[in-house]
């Protein structure tokens, strides 16, 4: 892979192509806007991960090697637009596969390729918003722990929300507390996972946000489907979403 | 619903629960970070510590058998036990020959792992637990809810309530007007008492010398007043030379409590040499197993290098939801859901690795640096064929990977599932459901699958463009 290569390959995640594809066509929005060319390898559905954490191991590694040997196949960053996904891709995968040699290599190979989002944006790209249209808007962020704890990202989001004008980043109480989504545990453990969100809403929703913003959308759809049942009119959306909305509207990905 | 899952619905609706945790759980987060910045080289001290732990740990057996040599030059007698119940037989033996009485004991995990004063009081001992926090869980009939801090799931108000339903002593939420009750009421035992028990938090082997730490002063009374001093260690506690030691309290007491070093730091070389010392004139060291060789032989072997601070409980989420109770057994917390299948098995804890939304968070904070979620990870494996999950989960798997392994077939069933949430849901939500979908909308909405999926729309453009 060349350095300067203009070739992304998009992992656009399970969530984003069911539930929301609106994040997956922000992502394409926001790097065809800073040049770049997008393909969508063909034949991607999961990473694993649900099979993974449950502890299906065998299971998770089947849909791992298919997902690697897809992707092995292709040239360029591989983006993905998730923490929780990148850490699989990059981190997880080496774990699941370490007694398999040949499948631990290309994990390693592909694992080597893959980059989170919003660390690709600021560190890779550099992108700023600052030329951008204002728009005023008061945001929680919410850093999910797979990609601050796992993956190491922790400055990057909070640089590219205060490069938009307009933004104004509204601290909360234990942000950087995990939200209680993980995967299937929201529903085998929900209980508990419901008592971890309501703790977590009622932290955002003293805050005064109108907009809370994270880079996962699997604590997205959990915090949305709680702010929901609450008739909260707090609005969620992926980072690549707020990016893009500010964005010339003339050319739509 | 299993008695796991009761609890849990039991404590998470306790808002006096969290209210007790919330207040103990940021008054030590404060003062944790505090400590912390007053060593500007801790991650060089975690990083030894951790070294120090696992290299020691990898050679535990040679490890044991210096530290038992060392030991018995320094005149300790030394016990083996396998399980629980040797160990409960050995202390039990000793009251008995020593025509035991009354008992005093310092906080230890170790003791309530055995469950030791149960057995103890059923062979008509008067056992008095030193620590206060221990003490007043005595009193109210309690297990310890955390580690370090046995009676974190109480607020002062809780701790007056129980002074005064069982000592008769007015009502009061003052703390300095509590400790002194108890302290009265403790004193007067340690100068009766015939058998002094404790747990230790390192053993030195090069020294042949065990190592405990307290803020109350009562280890050192409970090791040095009465005749004979009985202490149970868990193999796994070695550090091998005293400037490791050194090192390992410091990270202990800046993790536990926020300390740079607890008030007092004991360590027990054995009984007195001559009878003018002071001193047991016996100590007895009890090594107990009770699964830990089974753990180390495992893939949660890297728990062993745990040094029980109770970092993990504090920042972990979950603890804070559900406190220590409700994980049913000795340790709670994220180290206590590796360590209790460890030395339970995993056939009936299987549900504790389960608890956790692997958010990383003890990973961060532990002091040796333990990859908690890795381990967590490692036992929700190892129940596949421990305490094989549910046929519904088994085939929602196998389907998973199936589909996932398979894009034409997915491509094909997936806009029937579309489709069935889609008309089952208003407005773009669903309230309610069956099976995962009844646990998801129990307190949260969920949005249905959009109409079509990014890569339909994906293909539908590029065909239109010809692409």
């Amino acid at each position: 892979m060349s350095e300067g290569s203009k070739q992304i390959q998009l992992f656009p995640t399970c969530l984003v192509d069911e539930i929301r594809p609106e994040a997956g066509w922000a992502v394409v929005r926001v790097l065809e806007a800073a040049g770049l060319e997008v393909s969508l390898p063909e034949g991607l559905v999961c990473c694993g991960q649900p099979a993974y954490n449950a502890g299906f191991h065998e299971d998770a590694r089947q849909v791992l090697r298919h997902v690697l040997t897809v992707l092995d196949a292709t040239e360029g960053w591989i983006l993905i637009p998730s923490g929780s996904c990148a850490d699989m891709l990059i981190h997880q995968s080496l774990e699941l596969c370490r007694d398999d040699a040949p499948l631990l290599e290309v994990a390693r190979r592909v694992g080597s390729r893959c980059r989170e989002l919003s660390a690709f944006l600021d560190e890779d790209l550099g992108w700023r918003g600052q030329h951008l249209p204002r728009k005023d808007e008061r945001v929680a962020y919410h850093p999910s722990c797979h990609l601050s704890r796992g993956l190491g990202v922790t400055e990057s989001p909070g640089r590219l929300l205060e490069s938009l004008r307009g933004i104004e980043l509204v601290p909360f109480d234990e942000q950087d507390e995990c939200c209680g989504f993980g995967g299937l545990f929201s529903v085998k453990q929900s209980d508990i996972s419901a008592s971890m969100m309501n703790r977590k809403l009622d932290r955002i929703e003293k805050s005064g946000a109108g907009t809370l913003v994270s880079c996962d959308l699997g604590c997205l759809v959990h915090l949305g489907g709680g702010l929901h049942r609450r008739q909260s009119g707090i609005r969620v959306c992926h980072v690549a979403e707020i990016l893009a909305e500010r964005l010339p509207q003339d050319e739509p990905a | 619903m299993s008695a796991f899952q009761d609890r849990v619905r039991e404590a998470v609706q306790n808002d006096h629960l969290h209210v007790a945790i919330e207040r103990a759980t940021s008054a030590l987060k404060g003062r944790r970070q505090v400590a912390l910045d007053s060593i500007p080289d801790f991650e060089q001290v975690r990083d030894f510590g951790r070294a120090v732990k696992l290299a020691t740990i990898a050679r535990l057996d040679e490890h044991l058998v210096r530290f038992e040599e060392k030991l018995l030059q320094n005149g300790f007698q030394v016990h083996w036990a396998e399980d629980g119940e040797q160990a409960r037989q050995i202390v039990l033996d000793i009251a008995r020959r020593r025509d035991a009485k009354s008992v005093v004991k310092a906080k230890s995990m170790a003791t309530e792992e055995i469950h030791l004063n149960a057995a103890l009081e059923e062979a008509g001992l008067d056992v008095l637990e030193t620590d206060l926090g221990e003490y007043i869980a005595q009193l109210a009939g309690q297990p310890p809810s955390h580690i370090i801090l046995p009676i974190l799931h109480m607020t002062r108000e809780d701790v007056g309530q129980v002074l005064h339903d069982r000592l008769g002593v007015p009502l009061t939420d003052d703390p300095q007007v509590m400790a002194k009750t108890a302290r009265e009421t403790l004193r007067a035992k340690f100068l009766e008492a015939d058998l002094g028990i404790t747990g230790a938090n390192f053993g030195v082997v090069e020294e042949g010398a065990i190592c405990l730490v307290s803020n109350e002063g009562n280890i050192r009374l409970t090791t040095s007043l009465p005749k004979v001093h009985v202490a149970i260690m868990g193999i796994e506690k070695l550090v091998p030379t005293l400037s490791d030691l050194e090192k390992m309290l410091r990270l202990l007491a800046r993790s536990a409590t926020g300390q740079k070093l607890t008030a007092y730091t004991s360590l027990v070389r054995g009984p007195k040499r001559s009878p003018e010392d002071e001193g047991p004139e016996e100590v007895h060291l009890i090594l107990l197993d009770n699964g830990r060789s089974k753990i180390l032989a495992g893939d949660q072997a890297e728990i062993l290098a745990c040094i029980r601070c109770g970092a993990c409980l504090n920042i972990c989420p979950v603890y804070k939801q559900i406190g220590g109770h409700a994980y049913g057994d000795t340790y709670p917390g994220p180290i206590g859901s590796i360590v209790t299948p460890g030395i339970r098995g995993l056939k009936t804890t299987s549900e504790l690795p389960q608890a956790s939304s692997l958010c990383g968070a003890c990973r961060d904070i532990c002091p040796v640096r333990l990859d908690i979620p890795r381990m967590l990870l490692s036992l929700r494996r190892e129940s596949q064929t421990e305490a094989p999950p549910s046929l519904f989960w088994r085939m929602s798997m196998r389907a998973f990977a199936f589909f996932a392994t398979r894009p034409a077939w997915y491509r094909t069933v997936r806009p029937i599932g579309r489709f069935v949430m889609r008309r089952l849901a208003s407005e773009g939500w669903l309230s309610s459901g069956l099976g995962p979908l009844g646990a998801w909308t129990k307190e949260r909405d969920f949005q249905a699958p959009a109409r079509r999926s990014f890569q339909e729309e994906w293909r539908a453009r590029q065909k239109e463009a010809g692409r």
